[in-house]
């Protein structure tokens, strides 16, 4: 096996033995890059040459025993993480050219831990899509069929970890952002609770659901990402000042007498055969491992569409307001006054479902709209956690399909964005309720794409869910699969 | 039903500070319109006394000591301006 395809508890085993170093993992991955990425267009940028400056660091601390887990060990980041002195886009044209000055919390903590920051991946423009079609700079393929979108909006952190192109990848979930592409490409996706990882330097888009959480090729590889992102950081407000444990303690426990919930909301029609028969199939093994299953309600799951389309553009709205080609970003040549030049760089610079959204949520704030839209969805928001709050009195964690197909055709839903939106249907509760929320690979079609079944947990209660997925894994190992490039 | 009309969409573009052409206000005023169809399931949900949720866990403000910390340096601030006058950013004329 090449040493870009294994997992990072694999490549520190064999860096702590001597039996590798980091810069041959680096050249390992980037030779891997420039092999597929023309097909896939994972990246949108690349650090190559900061990234073997790292690899070289990684491997003069591994000499001097003073190695993490994650010590030169080649991670890919979403493109929404400020990365001080390199360009961060956010997929948007109004950021091309936007090089922060400081580095994110989760990028900081990162690098201390040796890691090797290789370059930043594609998305949809400020993380509003769910298939990568929406980036300013081209659309990434997903591995497993090129002619299918690998989902969004963390399409290309998705796409570079199913074509081996890096070991880790970061991405960010406001409705399923993680979980979405990392089932619809054979990946581990977390989604940790809101406040659990710092949002310092993570481009804002709806600031109440967004997050910030790792694809890995396993539990446990997820676990050791968590270990590095999670904790208190004074520059984000809404990070939760309490000690994050080793989250390594969870993958390989058991689950034998845990009791799962299966939301029935979520089992409705609409969901393709082979995913519902898929997510059968992981309820069936986790049973003969001791797990009991039971079924639950959560009545007000068909409003989750309504109520994310509501407060997350609303959010976006305001957060976007900042894009005025003043301090930062793209201004538009020859306006007359200043509102001329507001107007046209915004018009310029972005793209038209961030448009789309600004619209929206605008609207549901504006005078006369407030209480029917925005204030109504926050009401219907806090019965969803009330649902939630309910069904985990009874149960440890609960299990649902994470999408309603696999993987769509490239072009399929651009034209109509209700039809978009409906694709989010199974992940968006979790960013309503402040949940965790994982993907794990659970099979494939008969056509050979990737499907992922989703846990969900109580608040901070992310172990059980690497228990459970790694349980699944022993089992069932198809994250071990791989699409042939 | 018309949910709203293009001269609606023309007001909100302006307070999001947004302008479009012909063609995208209409396009983007049936898509409004459908997507706000949609929101109008919320209205089979009773809400009344229902508090609204603007935070996803529960927390109280989060203060710090005012103490001096550490900032961007004022060339590092400026690093990305479109246009600059020295220490300052500079934007077309405010008033016609």
């Amino acid at each position: 096996m090449n040493l870009n395809e294994l997992t990072i508890h694999e490549l520190r085993d064999k860096l702590a033995a001597g039996e590798t170093t980091a810069l041959a993992i680096a050249e390992a991955v980037f030779r891997r890059i420039d092999a597929v990425e023309s097909k896939i267009h994972a990246f949108i940028s690349l650090m190559r040459e900061s990234a073997l400056e790292e690899a070289a660091a990684a491997d003069r601390r591994i000499a001097a025993g003073d190695a993490t887990d994650l010590t030169g060990i080649p991670i890919a980041v979403k493109d929404v993480l400020c990365t001080k002195g390199s360009p961060t886009t956010c997929g948007s044209r109004i950021l091309e050219n936007f090089v922060p000055p400081y580095d994110a919390t989760v990028i900081a903590k990162l690098k201390a831990a040796g890691a090797v920051i290789i370059g930043k991946t594609n998305m949809d423009e400020f993380a509003m899509g769910s298939s990568t079609e929406r980036s300013a700079f081209g659309l990434t393929r997903n591995p497993w069929d090129l002619e299918r979108i690998p989902g969004g909006s963390s399409g290309g952190s998705a796409a570079a970890m199913a074509a081996d192109e890096c070991i880790a990848a970061i991405g960010t979930d406001t409705g399923g952002s993680i979980r979405q592409p990392a089932s619809l490409c054979g990946v581990v996706g977390l989604k940790p609770t809101y406040g659990l990882v710092s949002r310092y330097g993570l481009v804002a888009f709806a600031s109440s659901l967004d997050q910030i959480g790792p694809f890995a090729k396993d539990a446990e590889d997820c676990a050791i990402m968590l270990n590095a992102l999670a904790g208190h950081d004074p520059k984000d407000s809404t990070s939760v000042p309490a000690e994050a444990p080793d989250y390594r303690m969870f993958p390989g426990r058991e689950a034998k007498g845990w009791t799962v919930g299966i939301p029935k909301e979520y089992f409705v029609e609409g969901i393709d055969p082979e995913i519902s028969a898929a997510v059968n199939g992981v309820i069936a093994t986790l049973e003969r491992l001791g797990v009991a299953f039971r079924e639950v309600s959560l009545p007000r799951t068909k409003y989750c569409v309504a109520v994310y389309y509501i407060i997350a553009p609303s959010e976006a709205s305001s957060n976007l307001a900042r894009y005025d080609g003043v301090r930062y970003g793209f201004r538009s040549a020859g306006s007359r006054n200043l509102i001329d030049m507001f107007k046209q760089s915004r018009l310029e610079g972005f793209g038209s479902e961030v448009k789309r959204r600004i619209m929206i949520g605008t609207y549901s704030l504006s005078a006369g709209y407030y209480d029917a839209y925005y204030k109504k969805a926050s009401q219907v928001r806090t019965l969803m956690r009330q649902d939630f709050d309910e069904a985990f009195k009874t149960c440890d964690a609960l299990v649902t399909p994470v999408t309603p197909t696999p993987a769509f055709r490239i072009g399929e839903k651009m034209d109509d964005p209700i039809q978009m939106y409906l694709s989010d249907i199974f992940t968006l509760s979790t960013n309503l309720a402040g949940l965790p929320g994982i993907s794990v690979p659970c099979g494939y079609t008969t056509t050979g794409l990737p499907i992922g079944v989703q846990f969900m947990a109580r608040h901070f209660d992310e172990g059980k869910l690497l228990t459970i997925a790694s349980a699944l894994e022993r089992e069932t190992p198809f994250e071990k699969r791989r699409p042939a490039l | 039903m018309v949910k709203i009309t293009r001269q609606e969409v023309e007001y909100v573009a302006h307070l999001a500070r947004l302008d479009f052409t012909d063609d995208e206000k209409n396009r983007f005023t049936a898509q409004l319109n459908d997507i706000l169809m949609y929101m109008d399931v919320l209205n089979a949900v009773d809400t009344t006394g229902v508090e609204p949720m603007t935070h996803a866990i529960a927390r109280t403000n989060a203060f710090r000591e005012d103490i001096v910390c550490e900032s961007l340096e004022t060339e590092a601030a400026l690093a990305n301006a479109p246009e600059r006058q020295g220490p300052y950013f500079r934007v077309p004329k405010v008033i016609d």
